[in-house]
């Protein structure tokens, strides 16, 4: 500590009051000037709660897009699709049961077990043509929407959450005192913390995975030198169904998880491609870590900008990709490739 | 580094003096187009021949981008919806929202000019990256736009977009009658079908292609590989936006539905099921599209167009990686003479 404090004492100072104000913005009760500057201080602690809690389920289907283009240097454009089949399969799952997690799980096995037939069926196929891989996958996203949509109908769904998950929690933060002298305690929906510690949870067990098993370290090879892996005896095709099935799988969960924070609709394919495509584009692609920090700034900015500037939410989203892509245009924790 | 490696072996045959396209090929079909009118009825003349012209010149500009330079883009859909935008906000609509009701003879040049440098805007970001990174770049701005444009209601009306958007009467013709804007289709098609073949082989167009096979050597004997790349996107941009124009006439409004990421996919869905090697492809995919989009519902559903069209473009992707055109020389090569067929004989340099 001390010997970082004499090689960077600008920026140690610099971060350390940074992250007071933070912890200030959300503790204290604001004075009047900052209110009449960017309004009550509800609004602003909402925002950033539902922006962290989106960056969640953001980094839960951006993390299977970007595993798989890591290792097989694959851009799955179907991967919104598969967002939406789990999210379908798992209401129906949940629907029939009546059990929250079963639908959970379905959703989870049923992309899956779609990412292991894509592998096996299209990707082997034609390996090593990254164009064609990509244009297959556009064909096999507009036929799945158009079909998901036969059958499925435009209607939206919406889960029911399971009551032990349900209901608003206080949290430690004062958004207001009252003239009698008590405090409104801020109040948040407990499912959204869910969203948000299961996608840490998830983090965790996908670092864990790559880089403390046996398994992991055959990932990472393959990302590394596919060739050399293959020639010290492992099945790589094996290696890269895992893969594809844990990716596909992720999305197909993230739709299950994200489909009870929000609904389920036709159209939400794109919505979570493009989500996906622009954590990855800004995080570096390839790379867990990297989709971490995408979804964080990606998730904060569009909520923010839902707040703040409704109309041009968008454009800040679009700002962030455009100054990653100026300064770093292999992404904020990706390889020059 | 180009994913387009594979069709870098037209090249060579391009470069070397082939014969211009004044064969009697062209010639017929130059023939056949303009008296296509006198054969057709006003639905096939407009619904089929206009669209496809229109749809199959936003294409060309896809082609230049792919064919030539090896970047694939997304977002061509995007720049002919910029013009489209453009014309609709500087013209007059009847939505009652922006609609400054400038003369088409300055809206027109100001659609085509905000539209190639929206497009080398596009570009100056795309070229950073290459090859798959690219597609997912391109497709996150059209994306981005189509979400923009939806959500913007003091510049763009949101949702519902502009309606009650006409071409003008100029000269005394009333270009909203399907017979003279075929013709405006055509002449629009035709002028950048044989500028594009002839720029396939100018200098910049020379250079392009040899920046799509090799843009390290390109760079290393002092070439601006960028620059170039940024060019090519402003001169398909100029392509996309006179298209975009064209179409948003065509559609007599534009929304968001028009930028939407679907429409940008169809673009290329168009693209590489005509063939992305040669500039005719383009438009032989957009006639296929055409005739699927109009006819398919006699065969099927009409909701299940996506999954026809899609069905469609997997197939051709999985069996012909070059589109129609590819099938027509597959079927060429095969009823030559035996003794020519070796030379003819291409094998993907992957």
């Amino acid at each position: 500590m001390g010997f970082a404090l004499k090689k960077h004492p600008v920026a140690i100072v610099v971060y350390v009051v940074l992250a007071a104000l933070v912890v200030w913005l959300f503790l204290a009760l604001w004075p009047q000037w900052l209110v009449g500057l960017i309004g009550p201080k509800k609004v602003f602690v909402n925002t950033i709660f539902n922006g962290v809690t989106l960056a969640g389920l953001y980094f839960l289907v951006a993390s299977g897009f970007t595993l798989v283009f890591g290792l097989m240097r694959n851009v799955n454009l179907a991967h919104g699709s598969l967002y939406l089949f789990g999210a379908y399969i798992g209401y129906e799952a949940a629907d029939l049961t009546g059990a929250w997690l079963i639908g959970v799980a379905a959703g989870f096995l049923a992309s899956a077990l779609v990412g292991v037939l894509l592998q096996f069926f299209v990707f082997r196929r034609m390996e090593g043509d990254d164009l064609r891989q990509t244009l297959v996958t556009i064909g096999i996203s507009i036929v799945g929407a158009d079909l998901m949509l036969a059958v499925f109908s435009g209607n939206t769904y919406q889960f029911t959450i399971p009551a032990w998950i349900d209901g608003a929690v206080p949290t430690p933060i004062v958004t207001a005192v009252k003239s009698d002298g008590t405090s409104v305690i801020m109040m948040y929906p407990l499912y959204r913390l869910v969203v948000l510690a299961t996608a840490v949870a998830i983090g965790i067990a996908l670092w864990l995975l790559l880089n403390r098993t046996r398994i992991g370290m055959m990932i990472r090879a393959g990302v590394d030198d596919r060739a050399m892996l293959s020639a010290s005896g492992v099945n790589v095709h094996m290696v890269f169904a895992i893969v594809f099935a844990i990716g596909a799988g992720l999305a197909g969960f993230a739709g299950v998880v994200g489909g009870t924070a929000l609904s389920i609709a036709p159209g939400e394919d794109v919505r979570y491609l493009l989500a996906s495509l622009v954590v990855v584009i800004v995080g570096g692609m390839g790379s867990i870590t990297g989709a971490a920090i995408g979804a964080l700034l990606i998730g904060l900015a569009e909520q923010v900008g839902l707040a703040y500037f409704p109309t041009y939410g968008v454009v800040l989203t679009f700002v962030i990709m455009v100054v990653v892509l100026a300064f770093r245009p292999q992404g904020i924790m990706g390889r020059a490739a | 580094m180009t994913v387009l490696d594979s069709k870098s072996v037209a090249t060579p045959m391009a470069v070397s003096g082939r014969r211009l396209p004044f064969d009697a090929g062209y010639l017929l079909l130059a023939i056949a187009l303009l008296l296509y009118p006198a054969v057709a009825s006003p639905f096939f003349t407009f619904q089929i021949g206009g669209y496809t012209l229109i749809l199959g010149t936003i294409a060309l500009s896809l082609m230049v981008l792919a064919g030539y330079g090896g970047m694939v883009s997304l977002s061509q859909m995007t720049v002919a919806g910029v013009a489209g935008y453009t014309i609709a906000i500087f013209g007059t609509n009847t939505s009652g929202v922006m609609g400054l009701g400038w003369p088409w003879w300055i809206i027109v040049p100001l659609a085509i000019f905000i539209g190639a440098v929206a497009s080398a805007l596009i570009g100056m970001l795309a070229v950073r990256t290459a090859g798959i990174y690219m597609i997912m770049i391109t497709l996150a701005i059209a994306t981005a736009f189509f979400y923009f444009v939806r959500q913007n209601y003091a510049l763009f009306n949101g949702f519902n977009g502009f309606h009650g958007i006409n071409p003008p009467t100029a000269l005394g013709v009333s270009w909203r009658d399907p017979v003279p804007f075929y013709y405006l289709a055509l002449a629009v098609a035709t002028f950048f079908f044989v500028v594009v073949t002839y720029a396939q082989r100018s200098t910049f167009g020379l250079s392009l292609q040899a920046i799509r096979d090799n843009p390290r050597r390109m760079r290393a004997i002092g070439f601006d590989v960028a620059a170039h790349r940024v060019f090519a996107f402003f001169l398909a941009g100029v392509i996309a936006a006179t298209a975009g124009i064209l179409l948003v006439w065509f559609n007599g409004q534009i929304t968001s539905g028009t930028v939407d990421v679907n429409a940008a996919i169809d673009v290329l869905v168009v693209a590489v099921v005509g063939g992305l090697r040669k500039p005719i492809g383009p438009y032989l995919g957009a006639l296929l599209f055409a005739l699927l989009q109009n006819f398919a519902i006699d065969l099927i559903d009409p909701e299940r167009f996506n999954t026809v069209i899609g069905l469609v473009f997997l197939v051709i992707i999985f069996f012909s990686p070059d589109g129609l055109l590819g099938l027509w020389e597959k079927l060429r090569t095969t009823t030559m003479n035996k003794s020519l067929r070796p030379a003819l004989r291409r094998k993907p340099s992957k």
